[in-house]
């Protein structure tokens, strides 16, 4: 566990100055400033309405599709300005994978979930490369010694905890350096869960991991540092150890101590 | 109020519900019942009517084609083909099975007992095998309707004879041919292969059905990927603002305007301005795909919306373009909705007839129609003017032609649910 002081040193991967948020002219963030690391798992925390769903989705621009929402501020990934209007967002988005809520594959077989990424980012033309990415994918969110005798079945054939793991597969088959996941496990039960959560701790060597839950125990669990989020604001923000045991904020402590939320 | 109080007004307000919910039920089942009873009806009464066209009447003769009427190697030359008397001699032929009869109406009336297009029935034959020049052979001919009417009983004999349209005299002589069995009923197979005819007993569906086909195959290539891709844009692309509003409230009022409309458009715009060829397929088509547009819109829509979003998320969170979701993900996903919309389209233009009146395919058209730009009519168009004819036999024809329209609609649709099964087992 690293101490209050190295939070410091190292340069952030992700670094957001004065992000602001509007839909429909209604602002859902107030200009957030936070700092993420690489190779840490940073989990986002705060009742529902707070804003930090909509947060992890400025990292990826997924924003974008959304009418009417306007975004505003600077959001830095190493040196590049994600709202640069220069921007590749397809490039981006190959960069910066994300996991959603609801296990959500394609409906089509299990290898061409996995594919699809790199096919269309044209990362191989091979056949056998495409399998041996497909294979590390795999196994790399733990599903390949479940999966590998069958991966021409349907993706919807599989559980939920498969099928969301299957998702991890996918995201991070067009090796990207971040990976967001937006409450993945809210729709899995705790067996389902807990792999999941290994598979975090896992990827967390090769991988910036942002995660926005609902369980603080899981923030607890899996996250090295846990910033909290409150209409719109970000309130406290720093090593997950310090945030659980001794928050500096009031609103922070009424939250984690179940009093609100 | 007492417990017990509540209790009763509980029980009984449930049981009012329970009713409520028995009605409501027996209503349904009684809607259905009836809406299938009054098809079955019209089924049955159609197809009742229809049987007789199904079959003919026709008297076996036997003819001799002597060569010095035509060559057999000039079968295949039109002109000569013209210039041999076909109907004369099927009518001599007919007249020698009655040599006591000398006088002139009496041997006008024999040859009148036999179809105007008896003489084809030999030359097709010819045709077929021209190795029978020179020889005599035995050659089924098609009775008159009339004849045909009387044979299938739907003469009545026991009439007068200034009320029936078969005299005493043609009487004894179709007696005479039945008793020599030279009579047998068969299969119509001209109602499928022949054209139109001002001979009842002659008139076939193939030139309507294949101007059906083909208006349908115009109306298709038209209506398909416009509606399609319109509806893509519309539904994926667009930004939401008044100018898409408006034109969404206009496609779906498109939907609602007369057929009639779009047939005076079609003339104004395609024959008119930009002259096009009348009375075709190509118009037509596009006058009924201009019809089918709005419905394969509404359809296409509602299919894209029907996918679900989090889809859409799973494509561009691995970095798909907005193009490549929609190609790839939202649109087959969205594929069997698409292609129902259109089949409900094109049937629905495949039964119409008001807009063909513009322009002029509620025509009478015996030739079958070989491209789009040919001459061309359609079912609907077929069946209405035949139901206009006063002789009898076409009443059982116009049946048999909306039996015919029927299955046609019928088999469009069982093509449409096997592509639909087809596509839904790709995913």
């Amino acid at each position: 566990m690293k101490r209050d002081g190295d939070m410091m040193l190292s340069t952030p991967k992700i670094k957001s100055s004065g992000i602001i948020v509007e839909y429909d002219g209604k602002r859902a963030l107030h200009g957030i400033d936070l700092d993420i690391y690489p190779n840490e798992v940073t989990a986002l925390i705060g009742p529902s309405g707070c804003g930090k769903s909509t947060f992890l989705r400025c990292i990826n621009r997924m924003n974008d599709v959304i009418d009417n929402c306007k975004v505003s501020g600077r959001l830095m990934i190493d040196d590049t300005d994600v709202y640069d209007p220069e921007i590749d967002v397809v490039e981006l988005r190959a960069r910066v994978g994300m996991v959603f809520q609801k296990p959500n594959p394609f409906p089509k077989s299990i290898y061409d979930n996995v594919a699809y990424g790199p096919r269309i980012h044209g990362l191989t033309e091979n056949k056998d490369d495409m399998d041996r990415i497909v294979k590390k994918s795999l196994k790399r969110a733990g599903l390949w010694d479940e999966v590998s005798e069958r991966l021409d079945d349907k993706a919807l054939g599989l559980s939920g905890g498969q099928q969301q793991r299957l998702c991890i597969a996918r995201a991070i088959a067009v090796n990207p350096d971040i990976l967001l996941m937006d409450e993945p496990c809210s729709a899995l039960d705790p067996i389902a869960t807990s792999i999941i959560e290994e598979l975090i701790n896992e990827l967390r060597e090769r991988f910036t991991i942002v995660i926005v839950t609902h369980s603080m125990q899981q923030a607890a669990r899996v996250s090295q540092k846990t910033g909290y989020f409150h209409l719109g604001n970000i309130i406290e923000y720093g090593e997950t150890n310090d945030i659980f045991t001794r928050p500096q904020n009031e609103q922070t402590e009424a939250y984690i101590s179940g009093r609100i939320g | 109020m007492t417990d017990q109080a509540t209790q009763t007004a509980q029980s009984k307000h449930l049981k009012k519900r329970y009713r409520a919910e028995k009605r409501f039920k027996f209503f349904g089942l009684a809607a259905i019942c009836s809406a299938a009873g009054i098809l079955l009806v019209l089924l049955g009464g159609l197809t009742q009517m229809s049987i007789p066209a199904f079959t003919h009447h026709y008297v076996t003769l036997d003819i001799a084609i002597p060569e010095t009427i035509i060559q057999a190697e000039q079968v295949t030359d039109l002109a000569a083909m013209r210039k041999v008397n076909w109907r004369g001699m099927v009518r001599q032929s007919l007249r020698n099975e009655f040599p006591e009869v000398t006088d002139r109406r009496g041997k006008r009336a024999i040859g009148n007992l036999l179809s105007g297009g008896a003489g084809d029935a030999l030359r097709d034959k010819v045709l077929i095998d021209p190795t029978i020049i020179g020889s005599t052979v035995a050659v089924a001919l098609p009775l008159s309707d009339d004849v045909d009417l009387l044979l299938k009983d739907l003469i009545d004999r026991s009439l007068p004879e200034e009320n029936r349209v078969i005299s005493d005299r043609e009487l004894t002589f179709i007696d005479h041919l039945e008793a020599a069995d030279r009579i047998d009923r068969r299969i119509a197979w001209f109602l499928f292969t022949s054209g139109d005819s001002r001979e009842a007993e002659m008139a076939g569906l193939r030139s309507a059905a294949v101007g059906t086909l083909l208006t349908m195959l115009v109306t298709l290539l038209f209506s398909f990927p416009l509606g399609v891709m319109a509806a893509i844009y519309l539904e994926e692309i667009a930004p939401k603002n008044r100018l898409t509003d408006l034109i969404e409230v206009n496609i779906n009022n498109l939907a609602a305007v007369p057929s009639i409309v779009f047939g005076l458009l079609g003339l104004a715009v395609f024959i008119n301005f930009f002259h096009l060829p009348r009375s075709a397929p190509l118009v037509g088509g596009m006058v009924l795909a201009l019809m089918t547009l709005p419905t394969i819109i509404i359809a296409t829509r509602a299919a894209l919306a029907a996918v679900p979003p989090s889809i859409r998320e799973a494509a561009l969170g691995v970095g798909a373009s907005p193009i490549q979701v929609i190609f790839h993900h939202v649109l087959p996903l969205a594929m069997p909705g698409i292609l129902t919309g259109t089949i409900i389209g094109l049937a629905q233009a495949a039964g119409e007839t008001a807009p063909l009146l513009m322009i002029g395919m509620m025509a009478f058209i015996v030739d079958t129609p070989m491209w789009i730009d040919d001459k061309a009519t359609v079912l609907p168009a077929q069946i209405y003017m035949w139901a206009n004819n006063p002789e009898r036999a076409f009443q059982a024809k116009t049946a048999a032609g909306i039996i015919c329209l029927m299955v046609f609609l019928l088999l469009m649709n069982a093509l449409a649910i096997y592509l639909r099964k087809k596509y839904e087992k790709r995913w």
